[in-house]
C-alpha cells in the first residue's frame, strides 16, 4: 500500500518525504515493536524519521498533521496495518484493556462493554433491536460495492438479528468482522501539495478526546468525548452546521449501534433521531446525509486501520476517486472518524475539504 | 519551552502502586513543579512498551488517574525511544500552534509482566527469532566490538560504571545507587556474557517521568526558569542490524550530525555543556559518545580514564547516573530530556554539573537501532 500511495503522489521510495507515522498494535501481531517492520517498508532506514501511534488510525493522521503544522516535516507518509486473524481469541486481549483491579476481573471484553452501552442507549432513546440491525444491513449492502471490503452481504434485518447472539443486543453480524488489511496515505504541507497532486484534499479540522475509562463514571448513553473531539474539529474547520455543510461521513462503528450513536455524538441530529434518519433512508449513499457509503467497519476493516481507512474513503469522495461507492453530487466537505477503547472511550474526528 | 519537569523515584518493584497510580505520581510531580493543575493542560501524550506490563491499551485506564479525561490524548510507542519520542511529539504539538500546554508522560512497571519474554518477540519470527538473546546478547557483542575497534582494555566498561555510580549516588531519583568506588570493585561483578558484566548493564526499573511543554507566550507567565527547546530529530535503521556481521552506529551518527549541522554546532564538546545520553550498557556510552561526534573514534575510553566525563569535569555525561542506573523503559528517554533540562535550570542539587550550563544534548535509542535526539538551551 505504501508503494501505491507513493506512486499516486509521484514520489519514490525514501525520496521526497521527511517523516513517517505508522499505526499498528503489538498485541494483534504477537510481536513487540511492530513499527520496526512497518517503518522499514515505508522507508525509514537512515532517512525519514518514524513514529508509531498506538490508537485508532485516525490519530496517526492527526499526528501527521501536527508534524506538518509544527514545521518539522513537510511531507509525511501515514501507514496503518493490522492482522486481526493472527489472534485466536480477541476477547482475551480486550479483557486486558480494562483496569486491573476492577473491570478486568469482571471478565469484560469490548463487545460486552459495547452491549452495556447499546442497552443504555436503547433504553434512553426508546430504540429497538431492529434499529441497530438496520445499520448493519445498510453497511453490509454498501460494502458489496467496495472492492476493498470482504464483509459485504445481502442479509436483511431478520437474518442479522437471528445471527449468533454475542452479548445482548449485539449479534455476530452486528460486530465488525475480524480481518487483515493495511492502508497508506501521503500528507503534505500547502507549499508541497501542488507539486504532488492536482487533486488535493485539504484537512481543515482535527480533534481527539479521551473519556473516563471506568464505565461507571460515564453516562454510557451519551458520548461526551466524541462531542468534544467533534467540537475541536468543527471549530478549526469553521463549520457551524455540520449536518448541512458536510456532504459525506465515514465513521468508526465497530458495532451496529455505534453507527447511530456516533452520528448523534457528531452533532448531526438530535438525541435518538439517528434511527429515524436511517429508517427513512437519509443515511444511504444516495440519501441526504450519506454515512459510511464505503461500507464502513461493519463491511470489514481491521481495527487500527479503521480510522485512517475512513480518512482515505472520505478523501476519495472529495477528489472523485470513490468509484462505485461515490455519493451523489460532489460534496465539498467530508468527515472521517475513528474510535479506540471500550464503548467508545477515545474518539478522533477529521474534517476534510475538497481542493480548489 | 519546557515549563514543568517531574519524575517518580525508581525501584525494581513498586508494589505500593499499580500502573495507573505510578503514572499519576509522575504526572503529579510535573504539575507540581510547573504549579499547574490538570485543567491547564490542553493535550496529553503518553507512552510505554506496549507488551511489558502485559496489558492492552494501558493509556485508557490511566487516563482517569492523570486528569486526561475529556482531553485530547495520544499514545506513541516506539520501543526504547518511546520517552524521547514523547518529548518530540510534545514539542511538535506545541509548535503546530494547535495546543498551548502539553504534557508528555512516559512510564514502565516491568514487574507486572515479563519484559524479556516480550522483548524476544522483537526478532522476525521467520528469520532470526531462534537466535534472539534480548538486550544482553546485543550489548555483549557491542562491547566486544568496541574493545576490538577502539583498542580498549576490559576495564573500560568498569571505568564508566564507577562514574555512573558516583553520579547516581548524588541523584535521589536514581534506581541503582550502589557504592562502586573503584574499577577493581566493578570488575568483581560477574559476567553476563563476557566482556559484559552485570554492573555494565541497565536494570529493569519501575517509574514514570513527565514534562510539560508550553508555547512561548504562555511559558513566560508560567515558568520561573523556562528551558528552551532548540531542535529534535529521529533516525531509524533497518531491522537486520547484523547483516554481514557488521555492527553499525549509523543511526546515532546521522542523528547527531544532522542535529549539529542544523544548529550550527561545530565543536560539540565545547558548545554543549552537558549530555544525557541513552546508554543501556556502559560500553554503549563510550561507543556512542564517539558516534555522536563528541570525540574521535577510539578516544572515548581514554577520556573516560582521565575522568573527563565526570559531573565536575570538562564534559559531564549522564550526571543523573544514566540508563545503567535507572531504566523504566517507556520513561527512560524522557528522563534524559528531564535531567538535561534540570541541569540547564541549575536545579539538579547534588548532581548539578560544575560547568556553567548553556546547552544540553539528550538522546534515546531503541528498536532495531534507532535514535532520537534533542537540543535544549538555558537561554532563548
Amino acid at each position: 500500500v505504501v508503494e501505491e500511495a507513493l506512486k499516486k503522489a509521484g514520489l519514490t521510495f525514501r525520496e521526497g518525504y521527511d517523516d513517517i507515522v505508522t499505526c499498528s498494535s503489538d498485541h494483534w501481531e504477537g510481536l513487540t515493536l511492530t513499527d520496526i517492520r512497518h517503518g522499514e517498508v515505508a522507508g525509514a532506514h537512515l532517512g525519514p524519521g518514524e513514529e508509531k501511534v498506538c490508537h485508532d488510525g485516525a490519530n496517526a493522521v492527526l499526528f501527521g498533521c501536527v508534524k506538518i503544522l509544527s514545521g518539522h516535516a513537510r511531507v509525511v507518509v501515514v501507514t496503518s496495518a493490522c492482522k486481526e486473524n493472527e489472534v485466536l481469541n480477541p476477547s482475551v486481549i480486550e479483557n486486558f484493556g480494562f483496569d486491573a483491579p476492577y473491570q478486568q476481573l469482571l471478565g469484560l471484553d469490548f463487545t460486552q462493554a459495547g452491549a452495556l452501552q447499546a442497552t443504555c442507549y436503547m433504553d434512553r432513546c426508546g430504540l429497538a433491536r431492529e434499529d441497530f440491525a438496520r445499520a448493519a444491513v445498510k453497511s453490509r449492502r454498501a460494502a458489496r460495492d467496495n472492492p476493498f471490503l470482504q464483509g459485504g452481504g445481502e442479509a436483511g434485518v431478520e437474518e442479522v438479528m437471528a445471527s449468533q447472539m454475542l452479548a445482548y443486543p449485539i449479534t455476530a453480524m452486528e460486530r465488525k468482522p475480524a480481518c487483515d488489511g493495511a492502508c497508506a496515505m501521503v500528507l503534505a504541507c500547502e507549499e508541497r501539495a501542488g507539486a504532488l497532486t492536482d487533486r488535493p484534499v485539504w484537512i481543515v479540522g482535527i480533534g481527539n478526546c479521551c473519556d473516563f475509562h471506568n464505565l461507571g463514571d460515564r453516562d454510557l448513553a451519551e458520548s461526551r468525548s466524541l462531542e468534544n473531539a467533534a467540537r475541536q474539529a468543527y471549530q478549526m474547520a469553521g463549520i457551524r452546521n455540520p449536518a448541512a455543510e458536510i456532504g459525506v461521513f465515514e465513521i468508526g462503528a465497530h458495532y451496529s449501534y455505534q453507527s447511530l450513536m456516533w452520528i448523534e455524538g457528531l452533532g448531526l441530529c438530535g438525541k435518538g433521531e439517528a434511527a429515524g434518519l436511517l429508517r427513512d433512508g437519509h443515511l444511504e449513499r444516495n440519501g441526504r446525509m450519506p454515512v459510511d457509503p464505503s461500507g464502513g467497519l461493519l463491511g470489514g476493516v481491521p481495527r487500527y486501520v479503521a480510522g485512517s481507512n475512513s480518512v482515505i474513503e472520505a478523501a476519495n469522495q472529495l477528489c472523485g476517486e470513490a468509484g462505485e461507492v461515490a455519493v451523489e453530487g460532489r460534496p465539498r466537505y467530508a468527515l472521517a472518524h475513528g474510535t479506540s477503547g471500550p464503548a467508545g472511550q477515545h474518539h478522533c474526528v477529521i474534517v476534510m475539504k475538497e481542493g480548489e | 519551552v519546557i515549563v514543568g519537569i517531574g519524575q517518580t523515584y525508581h525501584r525494581s518493584k513498586r508494589p505500593d502502586v499499580n500502573v495507573a497510580e505510578l503514572s499519576a505520581e509522575g504526572a503529579r510531580a510535573a504539575l507540581t513543579d510547573a504549579a499547574l493543575s490538570p485543567k491547564d493542560i490542553d493535550a496529553f501524550i503518553v507512552g510505554n512498551m506496549e507488551l511489558f506490563e502485559g496489558r492492552y491499551m494501558q493509556d485508557l485506564w490511566q487516563n482517569d488517574f492523570i486528569g486526561a479525561a475529556g482531553k485530547p490524548l495520544l499514545r506513541v510507542t516506539t520501543g526504547g525511544t518511546t520517552g524521547g519520542t514523547l518529548a518530540c511529539a510534545a514539542f511538535e504539538y506545541v509548535a503546530s500552534g494547535l495546543y498551548d500546554v502539553v504534557m508528555a508522560l512516559g512510564f514502565e512497571k516491568q514487574s507486572e509482566g515479563d519484559s524479556r519474554a516480550a522483548l524476544k518477540t522483537v526478532a522476525d519470527p521467520l528469520i532470526n527469532r531462534w537466535q534472539t538473546t534480548g538486550a544482553i546478547g546485543y550489548f555483549s557483542r557491542q562491547a566486544r566490538w568496541y574493545m576490538k575497534e577502539a583498542g580498549a582494555p576490559e576495564t573500560a566498561g568498569s571505568m564508566v560504571r564507577v562514574r555512573l555510580a558516583r553520579h547516581a549516588s548524588r541523584n535521589p531519583h536514581a534506581h541503582l545507587r550502589l557504592e562502586i568506588d573503584s574499577v577493581d570493585e566493578a570488575m568483581k561483578s560477574p559476567y553476563l556474557i563476557p566482556p559484559l558484566r552485570q554492573s555494565d548493564m541497565c536494570p529493569a526499573s519501575e517509574g514514570a517521568c513527565a514534562i510539560i511543554v508550553a508555547a512561548e507566550e504562555k511559558a513566560s507567565k508560567m515558568a520561573k526558569r523556562p528551558v528552551w527547546v532548540d531542535d529534535w530529530i529521529s533516525v531509524h535503521k533497518e531491522a537486520v542490524y547484523v547483516r554481514g556481521g557488521r555492527h553499525s552506529t549509523a543511526d546515532l551518527e546521522m542523528a547527531a550530525a544532522k542535529l549539529f549541522e542544523r544548529n550550527n554546532i561545530q565543536k560539540p564538546m565545547e558548545d554543549i555543556s552537558v549530555a544525557e545520553i541513552y546508554g543501556p550498557a556502559t560500553w554503549a556510552e563510550l561507543e556512542w559518545l564517539e558516534a555522536y561526534g563528541f570525540c574521535e573514534k577510539g578516544a572515548a575510553w581514554q577520556l573516560e580514564e582521565k575522568g573527563y566525563f565526570h559531573l565536575d569535569s570538562h564534559f559531564p555525561v549522564n550526571p543523573s547516573g544514566g540508563v545503567v542506573c535507572t531504566n523504566p523503559i517507556g520513561a527512560t528517554g524522557l528522563i534524559r530530556v528531564a535531567e538535561a533540562a534540570i541541569q540547564l535550570r541549575g536545579d539538579a542539587g547534588d548532581h548539578q554539573i560544575a560547568r556553567k550550563p548553556t546547552k544540553s544534548f539528550s538522546s534515546a535509542w531503541g528498536g532495531s537501532g534507532w535514535t532520537v535526539a534533542h537540543l535544549l538551551s538555558a537561554q532563548k
